[in-house]
């Protein structure tokens, strides 16, 4: 009976053209990278109230389902079924294409992220720009979310945003360099098999200013706490999407909680070895903890996760006059001296990628 | 039709039909906008072209960082569009001229005089790379040894930029009273707190 | 010397861990999340909530229409007519409360010299239509006959400090 059903759905399968084929199969792969992606977008959601509630002595949601865990559900189907209300006077098109432009970087840059050894949607060899030019495009939902709604505290919100993600970037881009150094590659795979050694020949090392800079502009990227001047509640209301509802506004959110993920599996992949068992040497790969695999690339990125909420559930907001002086003066000087000091460890051969 | 040419044609028209969405568009926001889009599926036909570094600093670059500025001095401007476009017919003309005077240097430049522009045969015979060639790998080579002097030159150029824009902009203007981060990060405890120890028989 | 303790101060994010060490601990902290309708926290006798107008034992109304209540209530959420009964006494024909202009500061039931209208302990209640939230007279009294039990022990509870 099974066997029977295997080859009807493998003579559908032969069916199709060879063309098409391969589209299908790219097709069926980005569903298995975004369908669990959204599933942890909906959970990280559940965390961060978790997580910040028990910071703050609370014990957070806890009414929907078994201690709250239905309860992203539940918020996303009362957004669903809210009036996505379009202001007058707003520019039409670009306010309801703005949450897409915002939520389609996020999810097209995991096309370069390998989750472990060869699983890899696509293994480009500018994996590292690809991924930073995709994030540097996200800052565009935001741009013209606050000036597609017609509203003052949209725009002051979009100007904030547009000002902090480029100095932010910039710093983010140099600490890449100094990946992009140290392993001799833009290859997001070959980063991580550069780390390949156990715990000690991790990049985050010898780069450790590196790390910093590029985990804190991540955070300020993504506008999260405490750089999220973009929707200071308590000066601009909400920022750029004051003026959105329903689903519209779930998909910015979902946008920020999926930076959110991928800033925290790049920083894993970048500086923590990615897949790559931090045991490496010490335990076999037979042992289970020893072994590469996604489970630890998962490990490493939920740290990651995690320091994101543990630092908007810490920190108060910046002052927006010391977001930029950071940025700028503080960020950008602390990469440029350490390449200079990395590119002299290289030509002197020091350092766990000495060739 | 291959895959490929699909992909060409439709990144082509929609290029196209972009750059006419920049001069045409009543709205200089949108102008903007069309700009970016221009750039991006200018970005996809370079990818295509196995130019992916070029491609992608473009994205980054112009689209990541430029543009944005660009964005933000368009919104802040409140532009009268009816007097803007009050020249449109008397301008047509001349705006025509040049642009077909820009045809004709870009099929000068491109595809030399006399020549078949749109020599297919040339584009068929060109080298396909195998998967591991990296674009990048061959610019940087190239950047860093045939053209170092001129690459050095480009970027002290653009040093010499930066500092005269800031020095153009940086006036210490005396009378207005801002904060220093720096001072105020600076402060400890003992520049402000002074713990005295009193005599009042009440405090005790 | 300072200036460089400083800088290895501020560089090591020394002040940021000792921040992130404080919300560190106490996500391991003992909660004290009060789960409302299933746990309620104690209340002090002292609680100012729904008004009531209390009677004697005999089942004679407290109110003797002084209108003190009316005077002092800052919100003037009290209104009060009053007209002679068969037995000569003053009493009240109407007693009403606006319960949306009320503050509920309780110096009403300070006013009173008979202990006549308090503020019982009750605070989960609401209004379903626009105008249910006068309470009258009748109303009032019945909130005080059904908790009189409860009221009587607050006074009782607070007399020592009044």
């Amino acid at each position: 009976m099974i066997d029977n059903l295997l080859i009807f759905a493998l003579d559908i399968w032969n069916w199709f053209p060879s063309g098409w084929q391969t589209f299908l199969l790219i097709l069926g792969k980005i569903v298995l990278i975004l369908a669990p992606l959204m599933l942890c977008v909906a959970y990280i959601t559940y965390a961060e109230r978790k997580i910040i509630g028990y910071m703050q002595i609370r014990i957070g949601p806890n009414r929907v389902g078994f201690r709250g865990w239905l309860q992203p559900i539940a918020d996303a189907m009362k957004l669903m079924f809210k009036e996505v209300i379009i202001p007058a006077k707003s520019d039409k098109y670009l306010f309801l294409i703005a949450p897409v432009l915002s939520i389609m970087p996020a999810l097209a840059a995991w096309a370069v992220i390998p989750f472990d050894r060869g699983v890899v949607l696509t293994d480009v060899n500018a994996g590292l720009l690809y991924v930073l030019a995709l994030t540097s495009v996200g800052v565009y939902g935001v741009i013209i979310a606050g000036w597609a709604s017609n509203s003052k505290y949209a725009i002051l919100s979009s100007l904030r945003v547009g000002a902090q993600i480029i100095a932010y970037e910039i710093a983010m881009g140099f600490a890449l360099v100094g990946v992009l150094m140290a392993s001799g590659s833009l290859n997001m795979s070959d980063i991580v098999e550069g780390q390949a050694g156990g715990l000690a020949h991790w990049y985050i090392w010898p780069l450790l200013p590196m790390f910093v800079v590029y985990f804190l502009s991540g955070v300020a990227e993504t506008n999260r706490a405490p750089f999220d001047v973009a929707e200071g509640e308590s000066e601009i209301v909400a920022g750029f999407h004051v003026e959105y509802s329903g689903m519209a506004f779930a998909v910015f959110f979902l946008a920020e909680y999926a930076n959110i993920i991928l800033i925290s599996a790049l920083t894993a992949l970048l500086f923590l070895g990615g897949w790559l068992s931090p045991f490496e040497g010490w335990l076999g790969a037979e042992h289970w903890l020893g072994a590469s695999s996604f489970f630890w690339f998962f490990a490493k990125a939920c740290i990651f996760a995690f320091l994101f909420l543990w630092f908007r559930a810490t920190f108060p907001r910046y002052r927006y006059d010391q977001i930029m002086r950071l940025g700028w003066k503080v960020f950008i000087p602390v990469t440029i001296v350490w390449l200079f000091v990395e590119a002299v460890m290289v030509v002197a051969e020091i350092g766990p990628w000495a060739v | 039709m291959t895959i490929t040419d699909f992909l060409f044609f439709a990144f082509a028209s929609v290029t196209i039909a972009a750059a006419l969405g920049v001069v045409a568009s009543k709205n200089p926001v949108h102008s903007a906008l069309f700009l970016v889009l221009t750039f991006f599926s200018t970005a996809a036909i370079w990818l295509m072209l196995e130019a992916e570094f070029l491609a992608l600093v473009l994205v980054l670059v112009y689209v990541g960082a430029v543009m944005v500025l660009f964005l933000f001095v368009v919104m802040m401007l409140d532009i009268n569009i009816a007097k803007m476009r009050e020249g449109f017919v008397s301008y047509l003309p001349a705006g025509i001229l040049f642009a077909v005077l820009f045809l004709a240097v870009m099929v000068y430049v491109v595809g030399g005089v006399g020549t078949d522009v749109m020599n297919t045969a040339a584009l068929d015979n060109a080298i396909k790379r195998a998967a591991d060639y990296s674009n990048t790998e061959a610019i940087g080579e190239i950047l860093y040894t045939d053209y170092v002097l001129a690459f050095e030159v480009a970027a002290f150029i653009l040093l010499v930029a930066i500092i005269a824009a800031i020095s153009l902009t940086l006036r210490r203007r005396t009378k207005t009273k801002y904060q220093t981060p720096a001072n105020q990060i600076k402060v400890q405890r003992d520049d402000r707190l002074k713990i005295i120890k009193s005599d009042d028989e009440v405090l005790k | 010397m300072n200036t460089i303790k400083h800088f290895f101060k501020s560089f090591l994010f020394l002040e940021l861990f000792k921040g992130l060490a404080v919300t560190g601990r106490y996500l391991f902290a003992r909660k004290i999340t009060v789960q409302y309708p299933e746990e309620k926290t104690p209340m002090s006798p002292r609680f100012r909530g729904l008004h009531a107008l209390r009677r004697y034992a005999n089942g004679e109304e407290r109110c003797i229409a002084c209108k003190l209540c009316e005077a002092v209530c800052p919100a003037l959420a009290i209104t009060i007519d009053s007209e002679e009964r068969e037995d000569g006494t003053r009493r009240t024909t109407r007693y009403d409360i606006d319960l949306f202009k009320c503050i509920y500061c309780g110096f009403c039931e300070e006013a009173c010299p008979v202990d006549s209208i308090v503020e019982t302990h009750i605070f989960e209640y609401h209004f379903e239509e626009h105008g249910k939230q006068i309470m009258t007279k009748e109303m009032l009294l019945e909130i005080g006959d059904k908790y009189e039990a409860e009221i009587a022990a607050n006074k009782q509870a607070d007399a020592a400090y009044r």
